[in-house]
């Protein structure tokens, strides 16, 4: 009989052997913030710089940045179970398979979150904005506009990687699922920079709360389907 | 079944084809000779009793894919993978009248051929997701695989859609509002309203024509490919 308990508890461990892999190797992390940094590098300069000021595209660059280096660093959670067959053997273990796909999420909401760490400081560098007095909400709208494209990713991660092609399939598949947490964390991002009262964008944070509780909800129920045999 | 009732099933759908096309003909008759003119938008207005009925066949074709791959990941059975296979390339097509007979009349009317609006961004959306799908279908090898990975990814794509809708109205809309369904009587003049519904029921059986005979060559592909 499987409780809730040992749910979360093979969730913690799938995380944590997956987190402990990944600072071994530090391949996808290492990738991902370096392939971050030089897209933003590449924004600064594919602006039109009679007309836009650095920070009018600060917002665009920060999202489009992190959601591409997101997309990229998501490659990592089953590419590396790919190898040596260890996702089936993780399979046979008598295991809830949601209790994997909350492990795998986990650790990619960690591995995301921290290119996120390093995307915002970088954009606010590179594009040189006043971020003083909006930190806050700025990492709160990161924090709320991660959770659901990383569940999404998890699950077409799991997809793509036994797909011809992985690499093209992941983004391929995954992008249109980026659409709203990247259109509501550019709006939101820009309105905080431009001092606007949070009121302006209560329709957005709501939106950006229920797409997280919707799809990770929705993967958590259709993960099992994509691993079982 | 035997080889001949699968052969069966596709002459079925090319007759309903068939006849939906020329039904089709005598639509676009009856559009020219009974509707009128509509004053601000003129000729170009005609293109709404192919466009609308195309829009909703799109439309129609994603929930069909989405309900029957729900049932494929309930039931398992290989058939409803293919009926949604078969419904998804359908769909596609009818996206694609959609996506071109759009711009075509919004050009005139507009003045711009393409408008980044709610319901445009939308279709376009739908299109991108067909196309990720039948791209995944064609890059895994294992039906059951396939089966069950193109029936997941079918399904997030139909929670994605009353999302980017939500964060495209945030952004602003522009399309026309509709003039039939709505909670009030259409506002439409009769015979324009008479026609186009005429015009959705003909698309609609060319739909259900188009994906029977597609059901029915993949169902031959999947038997032969079984007895070979």
């Amino acid at each position: 009989m499987r409780s809730m308990a040992d749910v979360w508890r093979v969730a913690l461990l799938v995380a944590g052997k997956d987190l402990r892999a990944e600072l071994k190797s530090k391949t996808a992390l290492v990738s991902a913030v370096s392939f971050a940094a030089m897209v933003l590098m590449i924004f600064t300069f594919a602006r039109d710089s009679t007309r836009l000021g650095p920070a009018d595209l600060m917002p665009s660059a920060l999202w489009i940045t992190y959601a591409f280096a997101a997309t990229t660093a998501l490659h990592r959670a089953f590419a590396l179970e790919k190898e040596n067959g260890a996702l089936d053997l993780l399979l046979l273990a008598p295991v809830a398979p949601e209790a994997i796909f909350f492990g795998k999420f986990a650790a990619n909401l960690v591995v995301v979150l921290v290119v996120a760490a390093v995307t915002l400081p970088l954009a606010v560098l590179f594009f040189n904005v006043d971020v003083r007095g909006v930190i806050g909400p700025l990492v709160a709208v990161t924090l709320l506009a991660t959770p659901g494209f990383v569940a999404v990713g998890t699950v077409i991660g799991a997809v793509s990687v036994r797909t011809r092609f992985a690499e093209l399939m992941l983004p391929l598949l995954l992008l249109p699922f980026l659409l709203p947490p990247l259109i509501g964390g550019v709006q939101v991002t820009a309105r905080l920079l431009a001092d606007r009262p949070l009121s302006e964008v209560a329709g957005w944070l709501r939106l950006l709360a229920v797409y997280d509780v919707v799809f990770v909800t929705v993967c958590a129920l259709l993960f099992p389907s994509v691993v079982e045999e | 079944m035997t080889a001949g009732a699968e052969r069966a099933l596709t002459r079925r759908g090319l007759w309903l084809s068939a006849v939906s096309l020329l039904l089709l003909v005598g639509i676009y008759v009856l559009a020219f000779a009974a509707t009128p003119i509509e004053r601000s938008q003129g000729f170009a207005q005609k293109i709404f009793y192919l466009h609308v009925p195309a829009a909703w066949c799109a439309l129609l074709g994603f929930t069909v894919v989405g309900v029957v791959s729900l049932l494929y990941l309930w039931l398992k059975d290989p058939r409803l993978d293919l009926f949604a296979a078969s419904a998804a390339e359908v769909g596609v097509i009818f996206s694609i009248v959609m996506l071109t007979s759009g711009p075509l009349w919004a050009r005139p009317v507009w003045g711009t051929w393409w408008q980044w609006d709610a319901r445009l961004t939308l279709t376009l959306l739908l299109f991108f997701l067909f196309l990720g799908y039948l791209s995944l279908r064609s890059a895994v090898h294992d039906p059951a695989e396939r089966a069950r990975f193109s029936a997941v990814v079918a399904l997030l794509g139909l929670v994605l859609v009353p999302f980017v809708h939500l964060s495209v109205y945030l952004f602003r809309t522009i399309h026309p509002t509709p003039v039939v369904l709505k909670p009030s009587a259409p506002t439409l003049p009769g015979s324009m309203l008479t026609v186009l519904l005429l015009s959705l029921l003909v698309h609609t059986l060319l739909y259900a024509g188009l994906v029977l005979a597609r059901y029915g060559i993949a169902r031959t592909a999947a038997e032969a490919r079984i007895d070979g």
